[in-house]
């Protein structure tokens, strides 16, 4: 079963009188445990795609099936949910809370997702994770305390928490300096093949995308390279469930 | 758990920024604390009134003996006699609403201290619960009579400020002699100066002694001859004026013989009292108290139903309406300016939360797209604001509760600590919270996480 399949996907956005029309009709697919680079120029409608892979919105005509369920046409509460299961965000802002410390930063999302968790199990979760991503000995910093590196590297702790199937990274080394985005982008070649999470990094930067396996290129609200599944490691069918 | 874990959050949220938390709150603290120490102040001073109302007699019940009626002519109230002595101890020690009973015997007589003599408002004979129903304890001087001395019929008596200067000039009259109706009596006490009543009657103008003095001593005639103003003195003694003014009363009617008095038995009464005055315990008992002397009384005269009672009940309607309309301006007035306090605290949190709501768009974002629903949102910023309220009315109390204390210290004011007073700040403090705190966070909750995430 792939993880996304998305068929004939539009997005119009109404400015006033005027109606943008930033999706065009995008099919793609994207198997279990794929490493895939979105790419596109700014303006070519990659923030939008990724908003609506994220579910963060919605798109106004089209499929999505995540998991083999249509998460199309879900309510706001609803694709919180799916977000809070399935899905891990990494920003190119970082966007860790300020004088809040690693741990915390990273315990974050479990407030909203595991209820059932004692604090204990929470911390120890979180400290896990962070060692994991090489930060061991700094949990109690605040970010103040921590290079850009290091507060991107808990950030992707932050998105690993709720153990997601699926990483989406915004720009992940946009802030970054060239060394560090080196590590950053080994971090998610690691991720991607030692626990098998699928990974989509959004990016402009043709040396970042590099980093995947699979390159889909987007230009004017369509997919113009890659829509189908990398051939060695799709498993299984190929066609996705629920379409001919 | 859940709100548990919700409550930690929005405590973290507001740790973050101590310094703005702490002035936003401000406007709470000092809203809760003037409304305590009005409270505390405004309930002191309210009791202060109340105590000074009261001790011009608005708690008082005056019990007169019945009205007598011959061929339709009626003789005025107190124009029986049917209270005893007997009737106030019971009184005292049946109706409960009934704080404390004194029966009073009138004279009114000349009193002389060496040269000078002076005819005082009143001559009360009672006991010495008078001066708990009457609120007049405290004594300027000496002490007062006890309960063995009405027993004794001891000759003792307390005088009022206003005989002090007539007799004695100023001078001590304590341990001195006076004489009332040629008995002397040993001034023991000085009563406390209570000025005018609300007739313009001088208070001060009395002499306060064992009621079994007055009556047995002074106006053992009563029962003969009840109209004690015209008889001033013995006609037989030596007395110039006497040749002017007669005194002596004519019987109107031929004094009966024993064959007819055995004929006509009357029954025998040992004492009767002129009247008998109790102090409800307290203004809203006054009714009570009635009903329960009225009972009370009617069982001990053996009264039929439907037979009209041998008394009448008087009491300060007047004076009791000045009380509680008083008491009752004064809560509204602290309330109002409670209310207008708490609203602009309340305002002052909105704005903050606001403000608050548009610095953390892009945490509110970030929260939304980990997972956090539109209501896990709304709860963690209502419950900042609850927290923020609640603490500002904790910190509030302690305030309130200094200041007024530092009142009563410096300024020597009455205060009284109001527990009810806290409960309703802590309460409104909270339901601040909620109130102005949803605004802000439901429109934190309304923020498209997208929109909210690219916010700078």
């Amino acid at each position: 079963m792939p993880l996304i399949t998305l068929r004939d996907l539009y997005k119009t956005y109404h400015l006033g009188e005027v109606e943008v029309q930033v999706l065009r009709g995008i099919s793609l697919d994207i198997a279990q445990g794929e490493l895939v680079a979105l790419m596109g120029a700014s303006g070519s409608g990659k923030s939008t795609l990724m908003n609506i892979l994220g579910c963060l919105d919605h798109p106004t005509t089209g499929e999505y099936w995540l998991e083999g369920r249509d998460v199309s046409g879900l309510s706001a509460r609803e694709r919180a949910r799916v977000r809070k299961t399935t899905i891990g965000f990494v920003f190119q802002s970082f966007n860790l809370l300020a004088r809040t410390t690693a741990v915390e930063n990273v315990m974050m999302p479990l407030t909203y997702s595991a209820d059932t968790l004692s604090t204990r199990d929470m911390q120890q979760r979180a400290s896990a994770l962070l060692q994991r991503v090489g930060l061991g000995d700094r949990l109690e910093h605040l970010p103040s305390q921590l290079s850009g590196g290091q507060q991107q590297r808990v950030a992707i702790a932050r998105a690993l928490v709720n153990r997601p199937r699926l990483l989406l990274a915004d720009e992940p080394t946009g802030n970054l300096d060239s060394r560090t985005s080196e590590e950053i982008l080994r971090m998610f070649q690691a991720l991607n093949q030692a626990e098998g999470i699928s990974i989509i990094l959004v990016t402009h930067d043709s040396s970042v995308a590099q980093h995947a396996r699979r390159i889909i290129q987007i230009h004017d609200g369509l997919v113009v390279e890659g829509a189908g599944p990398e051939a060695p490691l799709t498993t299984g069918s190929a066609t996705p469930r629920g379409t001919a | 758990m859940k709100y548990y874990r919700t409550f930690k959050t929005a405590l973290r949220g507001l740790r973050r920024n101590v310094l703005r938390a702490a002035l936003t709150t401000l406007g709470i603290v000092i809203g809760v604390g003037a409304v305590i120490a009005m409270m505390e102040i405004g309930n002191g001073s309210s009791i202060a009134v109340q105590r000074t109302i009261a001790s011009m007699g608005a708690n008082n019940l005056m019990i007169l003996p019945g009205t007598a009626a011959s061929g339709g002519v009626s003789f005025g109230a107190g124009s029986v006699m049917t209270l005893t002595p007997q009737d106030a101890d019971a009184l005292a020690q049946n109706a409960s609403a009934v704080g404390s009973v004194a029966p009073v015997v009138r004279a009114r007589t000349q009193v002389v201290y060496g040269n000078r003599n002076w005819v005082p408002m009143a001559i009360y004979g009672t006991t010495p619960a008078y001066l708990q129903v009457r609120d007049w304890t405290t004594l300027a001087e000496g002490e007062a009579f006890t309960e063995r001395e009405v027993r004794n019929a001891s000759k003792v008596c307390l005088i009022g400020a206003t005989l002090v200067r007539e007799l004695f000039g100023g001078d001590s009259p304590v341990g001195k002699e006076i004489r009332i109706q040629n008995v002397a009596f040993t001034v023991i006490g000085v009563l406390e100066r209570k000025g005018a009543n609300m007739m313009g009657t001088d208070q001060d103008d009395v002499i306060l002694a064992p009621w079994t003095t007055i009556k047995y001593r002074v106006t053992g005639a009563s029962l003969a001859n009840p109209n004690q103003s015209s008889t001033t003195t013995d006609p037989n003694a030596v007395n110039t004026l006497n040749q002017l003014y007669p005194v002596t009363q004519q019987s109107l009617y031929p004094v009966p013989s024993s064959a007819e008095q055995a004929d006509t038995p009357q029954p025998v009464r040992f004492a009767n009292v002129d009247q008998i005055i109790a102090a409800a315990r307290s203004a809203p008992q006054i009714p009570a108290a009635i009903q329960q002397i009225t009972t009370l009384l009617r069982e001990r005269h053996h009264l039929r139903p439907g037979a009209d009672d041998d008394f009448n009940i008087r009491d300060m309607t007047e004076i009791t309406k000045a009380m509680t309309s008083t008491t009752e301006l004064m809560t509204t007035l602290l309330l109002c300016v409670a209310m207008i306090s708490l609203v602009v605290g309340g305002v002052g949190i909105m704005n903050i939360m606001l403000v608050s709501v548009t610095e953390r768009t892009r945490e509110i974002g970030l929260r939304m797209a980990v997972g956090a629903e539109p209501r896990d949102i709304l709860r963690q910023f209502l419950l900042e604001a609850v927290v923020l309220c609640l603490l500002g009315g904790a910190v509030g109390i302690l305030l309130g509760r200094s200041s007024a204390y530092l009142v009563t210290s410096l300024l020597h004011w009455p205060t009284a600590a109001s527990v009810g007073a806290m409960i309703t700040a802590v309460a409104v403090s909270a339901s601040v919270g909620v109130v102005f705190g949803y605004y802000p966070a439901w429109k934190a909750s309304r923020l498209d996480p997208i929109e909210a995430l690219r916010y700078e």
